[in-house]
């Protein structure tokens, strides 16, 4: 653990990263007691540019909401439906890659084509489409972008667990007699973790990514407050009211940045081969 | 006695606003928003739809500001005294589209049959009328079985539009193809509809009014961005912004661009009225204390001045203020959340979450559902907004799938025409997004508006709306809004895109390019 905290800090960039997530998970926290009433409350006059007065330091946007409630608010929407979509398309795309890379032959083979067919089709199309199908809501949005994004881990998987299948403790494994389950569970699995934490980092940003753009094009969920939604609603007006859409901008910008460079650390300190080199 | 309403007369009010140096030539690039599903005004009467439909579409009469009538189809008219008999002598040489002369068997087929079947704005107004009958090819007579006084503003392009007979008779009207390829009588025909991009429209060379229409071609844009909208008018891609077709914030910024003129006339006809439905089949919505409390709780005064930039008008109640008949009666519901909460109190409301289903019409629209349901909720009325585009909204109303859920309506120049349907028993009917879509029944009131139809004269009719609209208030079937104000935007060049009541739809044939 000591070894890990000192390869990941050594990235200052991820550091830098971890900060800023720091501050969004606090600022999403704490956003229901700063921000007490509804971020869709109608609270001043409309247009208040920001920086002008106390009480609502980033101003209003077109129907005197307060903005800043509305990013503390959008905050937690995008960490949720980041995490929890991330974890979602794990449940989906760890199993298939594990059977897939295991077991090998004709299983592979079926479930391979399952995984490319999905590739196949551009995510964020799927996406919108899955989303205008099942009609906009916080569910069907988590589910669609767990649908779009669990290829890569399937096929991550499918590769480490075949690297894996051929070495010595899994033969002799095999030879104790551990049933198949076992031996992907308490054997492989495990040492397949850090590209996927790798990843799910990455993926948790890319989803944050297509959250706010569905609600951008209006198929977000129309009761929640989330980044996307602010920009969509404030590109009308981005005439008259720069401030509307850049600030939840800036804060998706940062965020997924935050994200990626997190990523990057894990990374660093979490690869083998760069381990070694460290020792 | 006969009383003879001079044609030329009426004739000679519609050209003077064009008098003298119009010149012909030149296109026009407007915007129609959203795209409509079918510009055949006979079945599809949204607003989109008429505003492409009018100009190839035409009904008998067209109608001045004050709604006065002038001669479209029908080039002049006679009234028995006893007001019971409507005598049409139908314009000379008008010709379908694709050359068929225009006579009064075209009249009779879309009074007596097409429209009675396809629309029940025209079924309210022919349950008034005993006969539809054509002596000879250019005359048409109605037969009313008592008098009717508001049967004079239901001739229009919008109520009555003269559909071809030869096309339609003997076909399934709902899917022949001349719906998707209309072929009217108007000033321009249909030449291209590139779906999601524009319909295109260009002059009829034979239309029956010499030197008219002055244009050569339209074009209905269709861009389905408000921004992009307003750029479009910025950079002069499109020369007309019609009413409600971009964002009201836009409007204070584009209304100050060089060249740039803007209207609110043309609306007076059809007085544009906005609601929330309330499913009264529904609790708690079949309550009239919670009715009179969603009223209380909204802030109308908040949504016309931010949502609609302070165009239009607090609505005071079923009737626009711009119709005949109209009057201000108590109670007056202002915002008042305490009120609102007290009635909530007394009826022993639940709390029950209900859906709110905005009119997929652009932003405007969708910050106004948020920003009722906001003020709902701050009574203690749980709201969860739902989405739908124009289909979906259309089938949903229509089939009373929805607890509260936004419209608004023509009234179209008499409440006999425009309101009375919305609130009788008998027009409660599924399959139409715009009549008793509420469920609204009350004998009393059903009554008083049929007697107030038909009384005589018009200071009776007033006595009884008087009494209609007393009822109304009281029992809010439905939460009325706003009166709408939709100003139209233009490019100072353009002359005469306002001539009659209706305003863009049936003006284009007067419009021209100032050189």
């Amino acid at each position: 653990m000591k070894d890990f905290w000192k390869r990941f800090s050594q990235n200052r960039g991820a550091v830098i990263g971890l900060v800023i997530l720091l501050l969004v998970v606090v600022l999403s926290i704490v956003a229901p007691f700063i921000f007490t009433k509804s971020p869709w409350a109608m609270v001043q006059r409309p247009f208040i540019p920001p920086f002008t007065m106390d009480a609502f330091v980033l101003g209003t946007d077109p129907m005197g909401r307060d903005l800043a409630a509305g990013l503390a608010h959008g905050a937690r929407v995008s960490l949720l439906v980041g995490l929890v979509s991330t974890v979602v398309s794990l449940l989906i795309g760890i199993p298939i890659g594990a059977i897939a890379g295991y077991f090998g032959g004709w299983v592979d083979d079926v479930l391979m084509r399952f995984t490319e067919f999905f590739q196949s089709v551009p995510s964020f199309a799927l996406a919108v489409v899955l989303v205008a199908i099942f009609q906009p809501s916080i569910t069907s949005i988590i589910i669609s972008i767990a649908v779009v994004s669990w290829p890569p881990v399937a096929r991550l998987l499918r590769g480490e667990v075949m690297s894996l299948r051929s070495r010595e403790f899994v033969e002799a494994a095999v030879l104790s007699g551990q049933t198949h389950a076992t031996i992907i569970w308490r054997q492989i699995l495990p040492n397949t973790l850090s590209p996927i934490i790798v990843l799910a980092s990455m993926m948790v940003a890319a989803a944050i990514l297509i959250e706010s753009s569905l609600s951008f094009l209006g198929l977000g969920d129309r009761n929640i407050m989330s980044w996307g939604y602010i920009i969509g609603a404030g590109r009308t007006v981005i005439r008259q009211a720069w401030w509307v859409s850049f600030f939840p901008g800036l804060a998706i910008l940062l965020t997924v940045l935050a994200l990626n460079l997190v990523g990057e650390g894990l990374n660093d300190a979490l690869n083998p081969r760069l381990a070694r080199k460290g020792k | 006695m006969r009383r003879l309403i001079s044609a030329s007369l009426a004739l000679f009010l519609s050209t003077t606003a064009a008098f003298s140096q119009a010149v012909p030539g030149g296109k026009l690039n407007l915007i129609v928003q959203p795209e409509p599903p079918s510009i055949m005004i006979g079945t599809t009467t949204n607003g989109p739809a008429l505003l492409v439909g009018g100009n190839i579409y035409e009904g008998l009469l067209r109608y001045d500001e004050a709604l006065k009538p002038m001669p479209s189809l029908a080039k002049s008219w006679t009234v028995s005294e006893d007001g019971l008999t409507y005598t049409f002598a139908l314009q000379e040489g008008v010709k379908w589209h694709d050359g068929k002369p225009m006579t009064s068997a075209d009249v009779l087929f879309s009074a007596n049959d097409y429209l009675l079947k396809m629309q029940p704005r025209h079924r309210n107004l022919m349950s008034h009328v005993a006969s539809v009958t054509a002596p000879d090819d250019k005359t048409v007579v109605f037969k009313l079985k008592e008098p009717f006084e508001a049967f004079m503003r239901g001739l229009s392009f919008y109520t009555m539009p003269i559909i071809p007979k030869h096309i339609y008779e003997g076909t399934d009207y709902a899917t022949n193809p001349a719906n998707d390829k209309p072929i009217g009588t108007g000033p321009f025909k249909f030449d291209e509809w590139k779906r999601g991009s524009y319909i295109h429209l260009v002059k009829n060379p034979d239309y029956y009014v010499k030197g008219k229409p002055y244009l050569d071609e339209l074009y209905y844009q269709v861009i389905p961005d408000g921004a992009s909208r307003s750029v479009a008018f910025e950079t002069g891609k499109v020369d007309i912004l019609p009413g409600g077709s971009i964002e009201n914030f836009d409007i204070p910024r584009l209304k100050d661009l060089l060249n740039t003129c803007t209207t609110e006339k043309g609306w007076e006809y059809f007085a544009p009225l906005s609601w929330l439905w309330l499913n009264n089949r529904k609790p708690p919505m079949d309550n009239v204390k919670f009715r009179q409390a969603v009223m209380y709780a909204l802030d109308r005064e908040f949504a016309k001045d931010v949502l609609w930039n302070g165009y239009g008008k607090v609505a005071t109640g079923a009737l626009s203020s711009k119709l005949p008949f109209y009057k201000d009666v108590e109670p007056h519901y202002a915002h008042d959340p305490a009120k609102a909460k007290a009635l909530l109190k007394e009826m022993g409301y639940d709390g029950k979450a209900l859906k709110l289903l905005p009119l997929p019409y652009g932003e405007t629209w969708q910050r106004w559902a948020e920003a009722v349901k906001q003020n709902l909720e701050e009574v203690g009325i749980p709201i969860e907004i739902e989405s739908a585009d124009v289909a979906g909204w259309n089938q949903r109303t229509s089939n009373w799938d929805y607890d509260i859920a936004f419209t608004y309506l023509y009234q179209n120049g008499d409440p006999a025409i425009g309101v009375d349907r919305n609130y009788k028993t008998s027009q409660i009917a599924k399959g139409n997004p715009f009549n008793n879509v509420e469920g609204y029944s009350n004998p009393e009131l059903d009554k008083l508006f049929d007697e107030a139809a038909v009384a005589y004269p018009a200071t009776k009719r007033q006595e009884l709306y008087d009494k209609a609209q007393k009822t109304l208030q009281e029992d809010v079937p439905v939460a009325w809004l706003l009166e709408l104000g939709f100003p139209t935007i233009y490019n100072c060049k353009v002359q005469d895109i306002v001539t009659t009541a209706s305003g863009l739809p049936e003006s284009m044939r007067d419009a021209w390019i100032k050189k």
